[in-house]
């Protein structure tokens, strides 16, 4: 039970992987055209649209494209950051986990925050001083460049495909049930405006995408909060009361429930959050786009300072739905209280924009859901471009001798064929189970990414071996243990039992990576591995201190 | 000047050794200040979650556990501000000292 709780809140909160789930998506029927919403999102669409053929006439080399040349300040980085963090997922996820649990969303609300301090003090201004493009410019620094970069380029690609089809089969999903749109037209839609953002308005155009998106989902959160409350008098005492007296489990919902009674559980799970968080490729790729570490430092500020602000309006909205969509017929199938919500368990914070702000405000909102996806995919097809044309197309293939238009071309070609291929997994997985997806995005990133990352930085034992062994055991661990966790063994293939009890595999995946690099590069004798260790020196002065870090480019 | 050349004397000047302590120990400090109340806070809701569900005062409706939570999230974002102050003033300043002294 425990363990399926936390496996509920997993997904709804990292995807739309519950969505996905046939369990909630069973009696879930395309909704009537919501005209309101298509007008809005229309405007969204043009005035990014708008965005991106003038960054288009921006792009003038690499630089501009994957970094924006460079010159976003901290605070609209921050901006873009909290966008890339709260997607629709955390909108509707985190509601619909309060409104089901009370307190114990808010404790998973919690753990899904408290990473951001800790990818400051650890990891931003070295990501910024030592990196140019990509992750793997940071975990190649003074390795061996042919197969520490191609091995960080897969697995920056590992994660992007993942995370694709999580987001593309949620959007498809969603966009029918808040659009009344075709499942099919709202994947191949999402994918075409994706390949123009990207392929036009490179990280430029993503960049002021994502800001539109943050500031539109902040300001529609933060108004449908206020009308909410208002409903309350602006008063908690009053907002509890009646949370209480409606919700079916009454007083339970003030305190700790379920959730966290699995302590092995919780912390696999926040070591996913917190360290996968830091090993997203999209994630990462943000903080090449400040002019120096200086503003690298201020857009995680900003950026928890939104993503902690939202998430308490998120809180508010779940337990005002509790009272206010929770004891109204109309959102309920049959109109029976208790029942299944309309749409699904994560609607509530769709309802409670509908009743309190009308059909209206419910457009505004499912448009601003669509523009969090779009933002997002672009995001990750960006990262996923520049692993294939700068890591492995002119680093490793063309040995660093390729020209800068050179580059460009395979990045657009690249963006196209990703947009292509998450169009193609988009419709392959409709009617999936992928809640396993969520785990294996988030336990590659924290078991492969994550460790060669921090290594590659930390400590100047690190040498190739070392990366590449740690690498592939990270690996093969995460992903045997998610084909092993009840998410594949027992929704999937439908055995009885889990072989392994977690859905997370971090606790064990993470650890293995460690340990296996450790061992890697400690019994490496080499000549190369001497000389790695050598050239750690450089690397640590210019993490320290800039010197020779990659300047913003002037325009 | 050769890159070389800066590097060794960036080396060689007492002000690294001491920006880069002092920033890594303030990172290390308030890192700790962040981890270990969240730590804390999800042990009590595994093994005494009944601590969490007492009311703030005499029969309030409002548990502990939600003005401590706001508080973790308040605070791990001041622990930011208190960071990034430090960071961009006074390590800052440190780190232009040592690349200018280091590049003559």
């Amino acid at each position: 039970m425990k363990r399926s709780l936390i496996a509920l809140a997993a997904g709804c909160l990292l995807a739309f992987a519950a969505i996905a789930a046939p369990g909630t998506l069973e009696g879930v029927q395309k909704q009537p055209i919501n005209v309101s919403a298509i007008a809005m999102f229309l405007v969204f669409v043009l005035f990014t649209l708008g965005i991106t053929w003038w960054a288009s006439s921006r792009n003038k080399s690499t630089a501009d494209f994957y970094t924006a040349g460079g010159g976003i300040t901290g605070f609209q980085n921050g901006l873009a950051i909290a966008g890339d963090y709260m997607s629709a997922a955390t909108l509707l996820g985190l509601t619909s986990l309060v409104y089901a649990k009370g307190f114990d969303g808010f404790i998973y609300t919690i753990s899904f925050f408290v990473g951001w301090p800790i990818i400051l003090f650890l990891m931003a201004e070295r990501l910024r001083n030592l990196g140019k493009f990509t992750f793997a410019d940071i975990a190649s620094y003074r390795l061996d460049q042919n197969r520490i970069r191609t091995f960080a380029a897969f697995g920056s690609l590992t994660v992007v495909c993942f995370y694709l089809i999580v987001q593309m089969v949620g959007a498809g999903q969603l966009i029918q049930l808040l659009f009344g749109l075709e499942y099919t037209y709202a994947v191949i839609a999402v994918g075409l405006l994706m390949m123009v953002y990207v392929t036009f308005g490179g990280m430029t155009a993503t960049t002021w995408v994502q800001i539109i998106k943050a500031c539109l989902l902040l300001g529609g959160g933060t108004t449908l909060m206020l009308l909410a409350f208002s409903r309350f008098d602006f008063s908690f005492t009053n907002l509890f009361t009646q949370a209480v007296a409606a919700h079916k489990s009454g007083i339970a919902i003030m305190a700790p429930g379920k959730l966290m009674a699995d302590p092995v559980s919780a912390v696999s799970l926040s070591l996913a959050l917190l360290f996968g968080t830091a090993g997203l490729p999209h994630i990462m790729m943000r903080f090449f786009t400040v002019p120096n570490a200086k503003e690298a430092r201020k857009s995680v500020f900003f950026a928890t300072g939104f993503i902690g602000f939202f998430f308490l309006v998120v809180i508010i909205l779940g337990i005002s739905s509790i009272v206010i969509v929770g004891q109204d017929p109309q959102f309920f199938e049959g109109g029976v209280i208790g029942g299944k919500l309309i749409g699904g368990g994560n609607m509530p914070v769709m309802h409670l924009a509908k009743a309190v702000g009308g059909d209206v405000f419910l457009g505004f909102l499912s448009a601003v859901a669509f523009a969090t996806i779009l933002a997002v995919v672009s995001g990750l097809a960006l990262a996923g471009a520049s692993a294939i044309a700068h890591d492995l197309y002119a680093r490793v293939i063309k040995k660093n001798q390729a020209t800068s238009a050179e580059e460009m071309r395979v990045t657009k070609i690249a963006s196209v064929g990703i947009g292509l291929v998450a169009i193609l997994l988009g419709l392959l997985f409709r009617d999936q189970n992928i809640a396993f997806l969520v785990a294996l995005t988030f336990g590659v990133a924290a078991s492969v990414n994550f460790p060669i990352l921090i290594l590659s930085m930390y400590w100047k034992g690190l040498t190739t071996r070392g990366a590449l062994w740690g690498g592939i055991a990270g690996l093969l661990s995460a992903v045997t243990l998610v084909i092993l966790s009840p998410a594949v063994w027992v929704k999937v293939l439908g055995n009885a039992q889990a072989i392994f009890p977690y859905d997370h595999p971090a606790i064990i995946s993470m650890t293995t990576a460690f340990l296996v690099t450790w061992l890697g590069s400690v019994t490496d004798k080499s000549a190369r591995a001497s000389s790695e260790a050598d050239a750690f020196e450089e690397q640590y002065i210019r993490a320290q201190t800039g010197l020779g870090a990659a300047g913003a480019h002037a325009h | 000047m050769s890159q070389p050349n800066i590097q060794a004397r960036i080396r060689s000047n007492p002000k690294f050794a001491e920006m880069v302590g002092k920033r890594t120990r303030f990172a290390i400090i308030l890192s700790f200040v962040v981890l270990v109340p969240y730590y804390s806070f999800m042990m009590i809701t595994a093994f005494n979650p009944a601590w969490l569900a007492q009311p703030i005062s005499e029969g309030s409706i409002i548990t502990l556990g939600w003005p401590i939570g706001v508080f973790l999230v308040v605070g791990a974002w001041l622990t930011t501000g208190i960071y990034i102050s430090r960071a961009n003033g006074e390590f800052d300043a440190l780190n232009e000292q040592i690349l200018r002294e280091s590049a003559k």
